[in-house]
């Protein structure tokens, strides 16, 4: 009776939030599979509300704006799709191992700029100078060393000093812009447009432009999968993720993997505007990237940092944004539209993720009678 | 329960799979009677813009687009915020492949290079370009440049400016050594060049004391910048204001300072009710017209097309009485007349001196090249023949009586 009225002059909140530690695997995926399916649901219900079309109309348009003509052969925008989703990954991919080490690196955007003005360069400076095959090994190499380098460069300061890498990444990205701007005003000769480049490109195969670009990331995930769970390398990254300390006291050299870590990370991002440059613009300007390099973070958080979860990840989040941007366009919408929609539903997917650390707990109203 | 999860994954994708064949069978049937005949009502227009309706120069275009179509009853898809990079190349296939469109536009400078590879591509599509210079030797059938002689309507302008300056002077507000002009332009390229020239020339024609003095903001929309020069000019004692920038900045600065105000790309009148005098503008109507015509008479479409008076493509707005000196209306029909008879030419070489001399020749970059290579005589019988030979401006001459505070080659 005692506990009863202490209970009774307790407070209960309503609702209160209790940490989950029981979840299987499959029942967090079946919440984040629902939390997909529902997000869908409401973007065609938002679509259809403001563009005044069926709701499976709305559908429909998604699915002839990323596929096209696919069923009648046409394989064209089937490729574009693919190669959209292989440049958000390759990103996602080139931030992993950072995250993972918890070094948070906002720079993708600006070490991918970089890689790719190495490409630029080498394309307009070197491409009558040199054979094919020497020019595209000079376009890698020097890509990825510029990427490295503006990923190291902040990984130096937090290895000696401590400090913010954060701020520290994403105020390269800005530096990475401004020396981007100058280069096309050079380049351009007023014209602020650098026109395509054709020495240097990437080979089409069989009339593909992308082809290139898919295989380069498809063998980067795999890679960085073995990378990240078997190799040794990939074990000091967790382990200096988890606690500095206990990486010290097991001998593990912590500057050494920050940098050696970052270099990879920026090697990666550098990469990926070789492929943007070499493999698709063949020019460069400041929006090269597109934001992608920060859509990217949130890819590697929802893929868990996991590279076969962030293939999955990154084609449901390119499929709803040319998908969504396709709806707009069909109702000469603005194209912010879809950058809502892919916003409501990457809000959606980082929510979920809120219900599988956490559950609600409601107050019991009969838990007197119970008692 | 693992098993569970496998059967609910695999019955997703096949009901989405299923989901998608659906839709497209339907689409296969009216692709494939699209593709049957060529004929009147089956002309698609797809058009790419750089940016969106918040910016006066895509809005510019965006209504001719919507006027064109719905009145020659076509149907039309679009895509904004095209970036001028391999983008503008991917919008165009897109417009193809899953529009059906049979006539691409596109309406920035730098899409130019993107749209060519595409139009390489899709030889059965028509391609055209705004402000381009490079279809005259590209030699591709189906690629087309197009422009519009807007010095033409910035001479007009220049009247109106010049009227009233003369109306100041006569008032006594300034003599006529102070009639000074102030003008805000993008970048110091021969588009702008052109216009503010023509602009100068044509206030020249009625006020022979004018001078005028130019700012650039490095940017073609940059609302504080465009502000902040044209404040800067207002300072510096310019009388009357125009400018070759997208935002409303300088148009807002004029009317705060009471200074008048001659617009570019349609009517400030609204926000600027006491300031705004009258602005020029190219309506892309007429053109898209006569592309949609083209191709549905299967008619080849002109490889570098100007917009003139006479075809409706330069124009101007209504004269704000409230701003603008007495008769200006009237003299500007006057004054349009004389250019659509011929009797009058914008840049007639003895209206204005280069370095203290008449110009009497000049080569000009018409052919594209990476050396900016002046390639082509453009002065003849006394008169520099501005998009004579090709649709986009090649007048980049600095006459006398302008004088550039700066430069910005972007």
């Amino acid at each position: 009776m005692a506990d009863k009225t202490a209970s009774k002059k307790h407070h209960e909140p309503l609702i209160h939030i209790v940490k989950r530690d029981d979840l299987a695997g499959w029942q967090a995926w079946l919440i984040r599979i629902a939390t997909i399916i529902v997000a869908l649901i409401f973007v065609g219900f938002l679509s259809m509300l403001v563009t005044e079309k069926g709701f499976f109309e709305t559908y429909k348009i998604m699915y002839s704006g990323v596929f096209g003509r696919l069923l009648q052969g046409s394989t064209k925008m089937l490729w574009k799709y693919l190669q959209e989703i292989a440049i958000l990954l390759c990103l996602a991919l080139a931030l992993t191992p950072a995250f993972k080490m918890k070094f948070w690196n906002c720079g993708a955007e600006g070490q991918a700029l970089m890689g790719g003005l190495a490409s630029i360069f080498c394309m307009i400076e070197f491409g009558d100078k040199l054979s094919y095959g020497a020019l595209i090994a000079v376009i890698c190499i020097t890509s990825i060393v510029a990427g490295a380098v503006w990923g190291v460069i902040p990984a130096i300061f937090k290895a000696l000093f401590n400090t913010n890498e954060t701020l520290f990444t994403l105020m390269m990205n800005y530096i990475a812009t401004q020396i981007i701007a100058y280069y096309v005003y050079i380049e351009g000769g007023g014209s602020n447009v650098i026109n395509p480049v054709s020495a240097g490109n990437f080979p089409a195969v069989g009339n593909n432009d992308y082809f290139v670009n898919i295989l380069t990331v498809t063998i980067i995930t795999v890679v960085m999968y073995i990378y990240l769970k078997y190799s040794k390398q990939g074990y000091e990254i967790s382990v200096v993720g988890e606690s500095q300390n206990t990486a010290k006291y097991i001998g593990i050299n912590v500057k050494k993997v920050i940098i050696r870590t970052m270099a990879i990370s920026g090697a990666l991002c550098g990469v990926t505007g070789m492929l943007l440059v070499a493999g698709k613009d063949h020019s460069i300007n400041t929006n090269l990237v597109g934001g992608q390099g920060f859509t990217a973070i949130l890819m590697s958080w929802l893929g868990q940092f996991n590279p076969f979860i962030m293939v999955i990840m990154t084609a449901i989040v390119v499929f709803l944004r040319i998908g969504v941007a396709k709806v707009a366009d069909s109702s000469l919408l603005n194209s912010s539209f879809s950058e809502i929609m892919v916003g409501i539903v990457i809000l959606m997917l980082v929510g979920c993720e809120f219900f599988i650390q956490y559950s609600i707990r409601f107050r019991h109203k009969n838990k007197e009678v119970k008692a | 329960m693992k098993k569970i999860l496998a059967v609910l994954l695999a019955l997703l994708m096949v009901l989405s799979f299923a989901a998608c064949t659906k839709s497209g069978t339907e689409e296969t049937s009216t692709d494939a009677d699209k593709q049957n005949a060529v004929a009147v009502e089956d002309v698609k227009v797809g058009f790419i813009f750089l940016h969106d309706e918040q910016s006066t120069y895509d809005k510019n275009f965006m209504d001719a687009a919507k006027k064109a179509c719905e009145e020659m009853n076509v149907e039309y898809a679009q895509k904004t915020q095209i970036p001028e990079s391999k983008d503008c190349y991917d919008a165009a296939v897109e417009l193809i492949e899953v529009d059906g469109c049979n006539v691409i536009f596109a309406d920035s400078f730098g899409h130019e290079s993107f749209l060519m590879d595409a139009a390489k591509e899709y030889s059965d599509v028509q391609f055209c370009h705004a402000t381009g210079t490079q279809a005259h030797t590209a030699g591709l059938a189906n690629f087309h440049n197009a422009f519009a002689s807007i010095y033409e309507g910035r001479f007009l302008a220049g009247v109106a400016a010049g009227l009233k300056l003369n109306e100041m002077i006569d008032a006594g507000e300034i003599t006529a050594d102070k009639a000074k002009m102030g003008y805000v332009g993008a970048f110091t390229f021969a588009e702008v060049i052109s216009g503010y020239t023509s602009f100068y020339l044509g206030a020249k024609s009625v006020c022979p004391s004018v001078t005028m003095d130019v700012k650039f903001t490095g940017s073609w929309y940059d609302e504080q910048a465009e502000k902040e020069a044209a404040q800067a000019l207002i300072a510096g004692g310019c009388v009357l204001i125009s400018q070759h920038a997208d935002s409303m900045g300088a148009p807002t600065a004029c009317e705060t300072a009471g200074v008048p105000n001659v617009s570019y790309n349609g009517s400030t009148v609204a926000a600027c009710p006491n300031t705004f005098i009258v602005s020029s503008r190219i309506d892309w109507t007429p053109y898209f017209k006569y592309m949609i015509t083209c191709v549905q008479n299967g008619e080849a479409i002109d490889t570098d097309w100007t917009g003139t008076i006479k075809t409706g493509s330069v124009v101007l707005t209504d004269v704000n009485e409230a701003a603008a000196a007495e008769g200006t209306a009237a003299k500007l029909e006057e004054v349009k007349a004389k250019l659509l008879d011929g009797s009058l030419n914008v840049f007639d070489t003895a209206t204005f001196t280069v370095g203290g001399k008449a110009l009497e020749s000049y080569k000009a970059d018409v052919d594209t090249d990476a050396n900016f290579e002046k390639d082509t005589e453009v002065v003849e019988n006394g008169v520099f023949f501005e998009s004579k030979h090709r649709s986009a401006p090649y007048f980049d001459v600095e006459i006398d009586g302008i004088n550039l505070l700066d430069r910005n080659y972007g």
